[in-house]
């Protein structure tokens, strides 16, 4: 097996994070199903906005997985990629808005 | 794009036992899986029981004027084993004789086979429930097929016909290019005559294959989605979706080995193994018949020649549905295709 921190077949393996501390394991992945259920939005809508999260907060895992379940669900390569970019977009312009804040200290430096 | 059969290629994967012997490696052989038998023993179905013989699913022939990607038959116009008119006219007498609800005819495109048109005929005198697994695109191929929806709409035929997805590029890419323009074509000439309209009693069912390595999503919400679309951007009615799970044989087997998905994709099936699954599989209501006269438990059984366990009844010419209801049904590890999640048969779920 090559040596590295991400295996993609440890994924398969996810389950078996409750092995260690069943009762709190348990709870999450019931709280995890009950997030991705059908409701005022629908399954297919909350796998669309869970890739561009993974994306986000630059999980492999989640990019594989929600990849692969947003194709399942019927979203167009297109569509992945623009929901990625708005997820680029916020992570973008999170660094962009303190811009404003450069800007202010800047002027309150200069004589 | 594959353009020939496995069987034209000479590919090593055209001979069943090497298909056989993949399905049997790791996985499965070092424990890191448990098999289809040892999961039936688990939860208490093995050995696997027919219910009741109702639906007699003939393949009339592998020749088809497509050659999809993922096909489990190895289907294309490079085949050339067809059903003679003999065997058909033995299956007809044993349909008639033994009082089998449904005829269910695939291929290939059975409509290639020269006596397709007489069988249906034939099957129509006596109020037999016709289904037709017709491919579409054969509709639109040749000038003798322009009357299909004509003559299915004469004899009451069911059509199921696999639209892969209701979007031209995975369509294209998994059943050829154009596949999408002419099926949508052909769907256009099934509402014509009524087919997929409601009060007409003339059935349209679509299938969906998962156009990769996953599994199928809710058929319910696909259904939804692909009668909204359809409607929308041809105005294409149709009367329900069955999703069918890909198994890993012939060439979805080829692609998932190429990809370098087949390992993931078979921890895919065994994880979503679902025992309430197994009660709806199609083994258990219905027989399968090769172009040969040969019986199988399923068509995909059919395929990795893996013929029903009861060599007294295992041909047409010896046909006896007594000894076929005691028999053990023949599994190996392409079964779980069938048994995951929600199910999957050829009439879609079957939870």
């Amino acid at each position: 097996m090559d040596n590295t921190y991400y295996n993609s077949a440890d994924l398969r393996k996810f389950g078996k994070v409750t092995e260690w501390s069943e009762k709190v394991g348990k709870k999450f992945f019931d709280w995890y199903g009950e997030a991705f259920a059908e409701g005022e939005l629908s399954a297919k809508e909350k796998a669309l906005i869970a890739l561009a999260v993974a994306h986000v907060v630059q999980c492999p895992y989640c990019i594989d997985a929600y990849t692969e379940e947003s194709i399942k669900k019927g979203y167009s390569e297109g569509q992945m990629m623009e929901a990625l970019h708005v997820a680029a977009a916020i992570r973008g312009g999170a660094s962009m808005v303190h811009g404003v804040q450069m800007m202010n200290k800047a002027k309150k430096l200069n004589m | 794009m594959v353009l020939k059969s496995l069987s034209a290629r000479h590919s090593p994967l055209s001979e069943t036992q090497r298909q056989l012997g993949i399905l049997n490696e790791a996985p499965f052989n070092d424990g890191d899986l448990e098999t289809f038998q040892q999961k039936l023993k688990s939860s208490g179905k093995f050995p696997l029981k027919p219910l009741q013989l109702e639906i007699f699913q003939v393949n009339v022939g592998y020749m088809c004027n497509q050659t999809c990607a993922h096909c489990h038959v190895d289907a294309g116009p490079d085949r050339k084993e067809i059903m003679t008119k003999n065997n058909l006219d033995k299956c007809f007498e044993i349909v008639k004789k033994y009082g089998f609800k449904t005829v269910d005819i695939t291929g290939g495109a059975p409509e290639m086979n020269p006596n397709f048109f007489e069988f249906v005929e034939q099957l129509s005198t006596f109020g037999i429930e016709i289904i037709v697994r017709s491919n579409l695109t054969i509709i639109e191929a040749n000038k003798k097929y322009h009357t299909l929806p004509e003559f299915f709409k004469k004899h009451k035929v069911r059509v199921i016909s696999s639209l892969p997805f209701y979007q031209k590029d995975r369509t294209d890419k998994q059943r050829g290019d154009g596949v999408f323009d002419k099926s949508i074509k052909a769907l256009q000439k099934l509402n014509d005559q009524g087919y997929g309209k409601q009060g007409t009693g003339l059935i349209l069912n679509l299938v969906y294959n998962p156009v990769g390595p996953f599994l199928p999503d809710d058929q319910a919400a696909l259904e939804s989605q692909y009668k909204q679309a359809l409607k929308t951007n041809f105005d294409i009615d149709f009367n329900s979706l069955f999703t069918i799970t890909n198994l890993p044989i012939s060439r979805f087997l080829e692609y998932l080995l190429a990809s370098g998905n087949y390992e993931d994709y078979m921890y895919k099936l065994v994880d979503a193994y679902n025992p309430a699954a197994v009660e709806g599989v199609m083994c258990k209501n219905s027989i399968s018949v090769d172009w040969e006269g040969n019986i199988y438990d399923c068509d995909f059984n059919q395929m990795l020649k893996l013929k029903v366990a009861t060599p007294k009844s295992n041909h047409l010419n010896t046909f006896d549905l007594d000894d076929l209801m005691n028999r053990d049904i023949v599994i190996n590890q392409h079964c779980f295709g069938c048994t995951a999640g929600a199910g999957s048969s050829c009439q879609g779920t079957t939870v």
